[in-house]
């Protein structure tokens, strides 16, 4: 809310939260305060599910660099796997 | 001044109060012990929630004399954890100005109607508590005195406005009723140095009562004892100039 930069993204899959795993449904990404890492501003994404209530909430604080990387090591694996055949035909 | 052989106490406790709408919010009052009356100060808190630190500095002001209140800004959103909530509300792209207004004009009316308090009332807020409070100072008449430190985006760019933000702060400033006082990181970038100076331009043209101080070495949230941008030198200075500022218009 200090940068005014906030994403949000429709997602499937499941998360591990303090209550244990739940269906996740969205991902907010965004750059401003992180709440825990050691910076002014990290880039934080938060795997949610609404309907569940604000505690149904895995967090992540990255630094801008730790980001990009995962970025990038993110799309690396699903290349691997795409080349390996393991995912499913669209 | 506090001396050793006075008898203190400070009573802090959540109630209910009435914020923007009509709507029933939850809300941090500390007020400090003992007969007379006291003034009194509202705090908007900052995006990282409703949280610890702003509870302890409900108590704070409290210990310096004031009756203290910190609405939860963040009600709406759900409950949970602080910083879930405020995760919650920070995805959304915060709260919307007019219901935050509402929401600290609601507290004020609260502290008002106390019959231990003066009739003077503050408003201090840090961070993105800092804007809000700019912005009910300026939109919310009553306040006595303002303190904003490290608010930002008081200065907006028109690509920055939205329905939830639909005016700069500064846009308001020919409104702003009451002294100001700003505490500014030199290294902050929300707001930078050159918005302060727009900021403090602004105050300056309105021939508004201000007082702003620029810190070298620190950036934003200088006063978080918990976070790594804590400056303890210029905390110390900040929070001696805060007390000094509100003594002087509220007592």
């Amino acid at each position: 809310m200090c940068t005014m930069i906030a994403e949000k993204i429709k997602i499937e899959g499941s998360g591990k939260g303090t209550n244990g795993w739940f269906a996740l449904d969205q991902a907010d990404v965004s750059y401003d305060h992180p709440f825990n890492a050691p910076y002014q501003y990290a880039l934080n994404i938060d795997f949610v599910n609404e309907s569940l209530g604000p505690s149904a909430r895995v967090a992540v604080e990255l630094s801008d660099s730790a980001a990009r990387e995962l970025v990038r090591t993110i799309l690396s694996a699903l290349e691997q796997a795409e080349a390996g055949g393991h995912l499913p035909k669209k | 001044m506090y001396t050793t052989e006075m008898h203190e106490g400070v009573h802090a406790e959540t109630i209910t109060m009435t914020g923007a709408n009509g709507d029933s919010i939850n809300a941090y009052l500390a007020r400090p012990l003992g007969e007379g009356r006291f003034p009194a100060v509202v705090l908007a808190h900052h995006m990282p929630g409703w949280d610890a630190w702003y509870r302890e500095v409900t108590f704070k002001f409290a210990l310096h004399g004031y009756v203290t209140i910190s609405p939860n800004l963040f009600f709406r959103a759900g409950h949970g954890t602080p910083e879930d909530v405020a995760a919650k509300v920070r995805a959304d792209g915060g709260m919307p100005d007019d219901q935050v207004v509402g929401d600290l004009a609601g507290a004020l009316n609260y502290v008002r109607a106390l019959s231990y308090v003066n009739g003077k009332v503050g408003i201090f807020g840090t961070c993105s508590g800092g804007r809000h409070a700019y912005l009910a100072a300026c939109r919310a008449p009553g306040f006595d005195a303002l303190v904003d430190c490290w608010g930002g985006n008081v200065v907006m760019r028109p690509d920055q406005l939205s329905p939830k933000t639909p005016v700069a702060p500064i846009d308001y400033t020919k409104d702003l009723p009451c002294p100001i006082l700003g505490l500014f990181g030199n290294d902050d970038t929300t707001p930078s140095p050159e918005q302060v100076n727009l900021h403090e331009a602004e105050l300056k043209k309105y021939g508004k009562n201000y007082e702003f101080h620029r810190y070298d070495g620190a950036g934003h949230g200088f006063f978080y004892y918990h976070r790594p941008m804590y400056r303890q030198a210029q905390a110390v200075d900040g929070w001696e100039k805060v007390f000094a500022f509100l003594e002087k218009y509220l007592i």
